[in-house]
């Protein structure tokens, strides 16, 4: 035992006020090791502000959306030679016909404006999007006493023209374009600066149904959203039914054996099994065997119900689980049946967690895409909103994110455009659910 | 009882290891610590009592500052040990935590061998400089521990599959290993038996030749088997410190005398 | 009349029996419910089940079945079309549900009448002009068989949803008769109904096992059916994968399976570095605000749906890596001819798994008892040395058991692969270059309209059953892990 004073720090480990080498060594180490985990979560971080940013800055664009303001003149002549003024003499005209009315209004409109074209009059109307021939019959059938009129019409322009106002497009990407070459682009600088062409707010995106592959312009996605509203109720009301009378079953029922041992495997399995497969199941269940119609958001809906049931039930099992025995005890204690005590005391406690699960778990089935692919919902052009509850689940349809992929796959670039813009949608819809499941938590979390 | 043979237990005049001064703890608004002061000398084995929640294992966590992990916790005054205060900002607490070594309430043996549990502290200190010295320093520590008869053919085996009492000692082996001067020791047979428990208290008894001991407990019996000087705390207050053969059998303090005779805690 | 229709008579009967059940055990008694055996809503509640449980269930097997039992009627009619390959009579049948559909479109427009639609002849009107002015159209002309077997199967389909109305409804009817008929004060209305109840659950328990069995037997009869009409072992070892739907294809999974460990690799490769650094500094040393902080935004990762990842690898992170390692790129190495490659897909694989990785981690280094880390502290050790050689070691099984629930997620992922990685099938190491999955061809096998009968079709489901396999042993072999982890801490 060595002897020591106060004043002298001990031998064995120094003084306590200067730090040694190996403990500089140690420190370093540790800032280092610090620093990487520092790193990973910032690189995290990265990954989700680019992912976002790709988002909004490639889709925000989607929502605007170039008009050109046409003075149409609905020539008599062509649209009624007869004179007879009766609509089905009109609806005899096809969108064809139109086609010389709008190469007639872009060249008066141009002409109004005092813009010069070094075109033939023939190759104006491609700055218009093909929609407004059928925007203009439309409204002439709907109206027919307007024939031999001159009417205002806000149309659309064609995705090149829309392209080049959102800078996708430029002289230099188009110079072996085959609709659009860059003496257009002259043009539509002119009706810019006129007010002729104009960039506006484009609600017909959100509520709009898709297009064919040549109008990019015109495409929305209110139809698959629509789509993705009645698989949701399917999944919903199947899903939460059946996912909680399978959590109360294991939770408060179910004897310690084999049978429910092997239950319990197959959920927690079913959790993990890859959504492709499901899809599979969908495929050969329900269309090739039951016969249920392709693409119809029933089958998806009921896809999508089997991939949920699995979150849900353990959501569920867990929340269950959080109520307190003693509270079952003080039912059964008062005379209670089991099923009572289950139904009056329990269930309504872990209602809120409950919910929150199967809102997170919907929420996953919104964004689910792979087994949508198989039962055909992609490849379908979502053009015909639905008419009444029976044709909404059962006809065709397409969904979300089917519709993100499909958009994806064409093409036109301009349909990128579309798809990041059919994410923000999507996400916006998911952050909505994801936000109201955190203030369910938030409101009724309970802590025992 | 025998609260006999600590009066036998003559006292001398230590030098002082650690000294307290206006010491107070904050748990984010919760005052813990109440301006303790404190000297505790060396090669005696101090006991801190008092009621649940009193503060003392607080305070012992203090002494090599493992309250620096918790956050929400601040501590004021100041702490010597041999004269140098350990909050310090030069005070690495790496450096201080292998001066002042500490036992756990629960055996916590890391899931490694017996072998490797006991020269976890050497080799992260850098205290053996091969193999064969490694070998020394855990055979002497396992020694020291009062463990090396039982362990000496399995130190391959995991450390978490010997018994409580065991794990413990293996724990207190752990922590002579780096050679601390100063080993504090936070309830350190509440989750023994009473057979391991009284392995422990003569372990206690013997480290006192080398180290300066603080021992955290709530059982008065043990502190007065095991110690020479005892604290006693009441609601973060240091109530009453002295020898403890005085502060057993004459408390000054009627709330440690209440304490004693089990009116409190 | 409609399923819907039934369905809802069927509620109704059941909210009427209620409340006659309800009525009549009040009656028995004389109105002092002290005297019943069970609360008088049991009454109810029991004329209500024994209503519309046992209809209910009737109703939607009977859905299901009839159109099995239909084709399997219809079926022989056609016998001489096609009755070498059971691929065009798949096709042939699903002719005939069309025009059977059609004509029952063009009664209800009023185009047909019902007779005229029962006895029209294919050589005497242009049925296929007809329906397609009700708006169904069809790929060929209308042969004779089949519009004779689609008007048989619009016959025996209307007599089945008439004989289903009768029968459902009497079901409904008997039960709720008997039930109430039961009805009386010493009837143990409670325990029935609780029974019944109990049932129901049990039943809906089972809906894992069915789901699960639907997987498998979907994909063992389909597999089978696939190596039926091609060698198991060209299957397993070959080399090549170009389906052609003319025939004569090589459909050698091997290049599949070597492009999804490639792209899982590299994706495990970027999450599970990222993700365990930032689980250990969110478990070990951030404050609780950064932490607050962090790790939901880090979950936003794993909230987003597999499509964004995809596009995002298409259309953002393709181009990027193209910029860099394609000709003429930064990197001046050009070692990438396209976007779509298996780097491509790994990477956003990776990020996609980040938070899976780094939320499960956490969750298993929070598991490690707070006294193992004190002891390894109380001994002088730095943050990083006990993190290191005290925490990671004990965490060890849980994170590999982690690892692999995060490789299961990777095999199985399909969208960022059908957009991200390619088409083309290749034993390739460059990782720049373009292959695909195993998941990317289940889903060019069996999108779009192609014969499930052929071997370039079922493929798909042999394909299935592969990755399934791999998948549920990856899975049960993670789980075993991770459970065996956490009772060590119990």
């Amino acid at each position: 035992m060595t002897d020591q004073t106060a004043s002298q720090p001990s031998s064995k480990h120094g003084s306590l006020l200067a730090v040694d080498a190996r403990t500089k060594k140690r420190n370093a180490a540790e800032t280092r090791f610090k620093a990487y985990g520092i790193g990973a979560l910032l690189i995290g971080l990265f990954f989700l502000v680019t992912l976002l940013t790709a988002i909004v800055s490639n889709g925000s664009t989607a929502f605007s959306q170039t008009y050109i303001s046409l003075d149409v003149t609905l020539n008599a002549e062509k649209l009624d030679p007869n004179g007879t003024g009766d609509r089905d003499e009109i609806a005899k005209v096809t969108t064809l016909g139109y086609t010389q009315i709008i190469a007639e209004a872009v060249a008066n409109t141009m002409a109004a404006n005092e813009i010069e074209s070094p075109l033939p009059a023939g190759a104006l109307p491609l700055m218009v999007s093909a929609s407004a021939a059928a925007q203009i019959r439309d409204t002439v059938l709907a109206d027919p006493s307007l024939v031999g009129q001159t009417v205002t019409f806000n149309v659309l322009a064609s995705s090149r023209v829309d392209g080049y106002l959102k800078g996708r497009v430029t002289r230099e990407s188009l110079a072996r374009d085959r609709n659009l070459g860059p003496p257009h682009l002259d043009i539509v600088d002119q009706m810019l600066d006129a007010g002729v062409v104009e960039k506006r707010w484009n609600l017909a995106f959100i509520t709009g149904a898709d297009a064919s592959e040549s109008r990019p312009e015109q495409a929305g996605i209110g139809v698959s959203m629509l789509g993705s509203f009645f698989m949701m109720l399917v999944v919903l009301f199947l899903s939460l039914p059946i996912g909680v009378a399978a959590s109360i079953y294991l939770e408060e029922f179910a004897p310690q054996n084999k049978f429910t041992d092997f239950i319990e495997v197959n959920i927690s399995n079913l959790a993990a099994v890859p959504s492709i497969v499901f899809g599979i199941l969908g495929l050969a269940i329900f269309i090739q065997i039951m016969h249920l119609p392709q693409s119809a958001p029933l089958v998806g809906g009921l896809v999508l119900t089997l991939m949920t049931l699995p979150t849900i039930i353990i959501s569920t099992r867990a929340s269950l689980k959080s109520v307190p025995p003693s509270i079952r005890d003080a039912a059964l204690g008062v005379g209670a049946s089991k099923m009572q005590s289950v139904f009056h005391h329990v269930l309504p406690l872990a209602m809120p967690g409950i919910l929150t699960g199967t809102i997170i778990g919907l929420a996953q089935a919104l964004g689910e895409t792979a087994p949508l692919l198989l039962i055909g919902m992609v490849g379908f052009i979502a053009s015909n909103y639905p008419d009444g509850l029976a044709s909404g689940f059962l006809d065709p349809n397409s969904a979300m994110p089917a519709q993100i992929y499909e958009w994806a796959k064409r093409a036109d670039p301009a349909y990128y455009e579309r798809a990041w813009g059919g994410i923000i949608v999507l996400l916006v819809f998911l952050m909505t659910m994801n936000i109201i499941a955190i203030l369910l938590r938030r409101r009724f979390e309970r802590r025992w | 009882m025998n609260d006999m043979r600590q009066i036998e237990r003559a006292v001398d005049m230590k030098q002082t290891k650690i000294t307290a001064r206006g010491v107070q703890v904050y748990y984010g608004d919760n005052h813990a610590i109440k301006d303790v002061s404190v000297e505790i000398a060396d090669k005696t084995v101090t006991a801190f009592i008092g009621p649940s929640g009193c503060g003392k294992s607080t305070f012992l966590r203090c002494l090599n500052r493992m309250n620096d992990t918790i956050s929400i916790c601040r501590v004021e005054g100041d702490i010597l040990i041999d004269n140098e205060d350990i909050y310090d900002p030069r005070v690495d607490p790496v450096q201080l935590r292998a001066k002042v070594g500490m036992v756990f309430q629960k055996p916590n043996p890391f899931p490694k061998s017996i072998y490797d549990n006991v020269a976890y502290g050497p080799k992260i200190h850098g205290l053996a400089r091969n193999k064969a010295e490694l070998d020394e320093i855990v055979e002497k520590a396992l020694r020291r521990g009062a463990i090396w008869d039982e362990v000496k053919d399995r130190l391959n085996a995991p450390g978490t599959g010997l018994s409580g009492g065991q794990q413990q000692r293996l724990c207190i082996a752990r922590a002579v290993a780096t050679e601390p001067e100063v080993l504090l020791m936070d309830e350190p047979c509440s989750a023994l038996d009473p057979i391991a428990t009284a392995q422990v208290e003569e372990l206690i008894d013997e480290l006192r030749q080398s180290y300066s001991v603080v021992i955290v407990t709530h059982s008065m019996q043990q502190a007065a088997r095991v110690s020479q000087k005892t604290a006693f705390f009441h609601l973060g207050n240091l109530v009453e410190y002295g020898e403890t053969g005085e502060i057993f059998t004459n408390p000054e303090d009627p709330r440690t005398e209440s304490y004693i005779t089990g009116r409190i805690g | 009349m409609s399923a819907l229709w039934i369905a809802l008579i069927v509620l109704a009967l059941a909210a009427g029996g209620y409340v006659l059940g309800r009525k009549r055990a009040l009656a028995s008694v004389g109105g002092n419910t002290r005297h019943l055996h069970s609360l008088p809503s049991y009454y109810g509640a029991n004329v209500a089940m024994m209503a519309a449980v046992p209809a209910l269930i009737l109703l939607v097997i009977w859905l299901i079945l009839q159109p099995m039992v239909l084709n399997r009627m219809v079926a022989p009619m056609i016998g001489s079309v096609a009755a070498g390959e059971a691929g065009e009579m798949s096709l042939v049948m699903s002719d005939v549900r069309r025009v059977a559909d059609g004509l029952d479109a063009a009664v209800d427009q009023g185009v047909l009448s019902g007779a005229e639609a029962r006895d029209m002849q294919s050589d005497s009107t242009d049925v296929r002009a007809t329906l397609s002015n009700v708006g169904v159209a069809l790929g060929s002309d209308v042969t004779a068989e089949t519009l004779s077997a689609a008007q048989r199967y619009r016959a025996l389909s209307s007599t089945g949803s008439l004989l289903m109305t009768v029968v459902v409804l009497a079901v409904a009817l008997a039960g709720a008769i008997t039930a109430t008929l039961r009805t009386h004060r010493d009837f143990r209305a409670r325990n029935v109904v609780e029974h019944g109840m109990r049932v129901l659950l049990i039943g809906a328990a089972c809906f894992a096992i069915l789901t699960t069995l639907g997987i498998v037997l979907s994909l063992i009869f389909n597999t089978v059916k696939f190596f039926n009409l091609y060698p198991a072992s060209d299957y397993f070892f070959g080399l090549t994968w170009s389906p052609s739907f003319g025939g004569g294809s090589s459909l050698g999974i091997l290049p599949l399976l070597w492009g999804t460990l490639y792209i899982s690799v590299i994706a495990l490769a970027v999450a599970v570095p990222i993700g365990l650094f930032a689980a250990i500094y969110l478990s070990e040393y951030a404050t609780p605000r950064i932490r607050a902080f962090a790790k939901p935004m880090l979950e936003v990762l794993a909230g987003i749906p597999t499509i964004v990842y995809g596009l995002f690898a298409l259309l953002t992170v393709g181009p990027l890596l193209v910029s860099v390692f394609g000709e003429g790129g930064f990197a001046g190495v050009g070692w990438m001819q396209g976007g779509t490659a298996v780097m491509t897909a790994g990477l956003v694989m990776g990020i996609m798994l980040i938070p899976f990785v780094s939320s499960l981690s956490d969750d298993i280094i929070n598991a490690v008892p707070q006294t193992m880390r004190d002891g390894s502290l109380g001994l002088g050790a730095t943050k990083s040395e006990t993190v290191r050689q005290v925490v990671l070691p004990a965490a060890l099984p849980g994170i590999v058991g982690a690892i692999l629930l995060a490789a299961s997620r990777a095999i199985g992922e399909t969208m960022i692969v059908v957009l991200g990685a390619g088409a083309a099938a290749k034993l390739s190491l460059n990782p720049f270059e373009a292959m695909t999955t195993v998941t990317a061809k289940i889903v060019s096998q069996l999108t779009g309209d192609a014969d499930f009968s052929s071997p370039e079709a079922l493929v798909a489901f042999a394909l299935g059953m592969t990755l399934f396999v791999i998948t549920l042993g990856l899975n049960i072999f993670a789980l075993w892990i991770v459970r065996k982890y956490r009772e060590q801490y119990e």
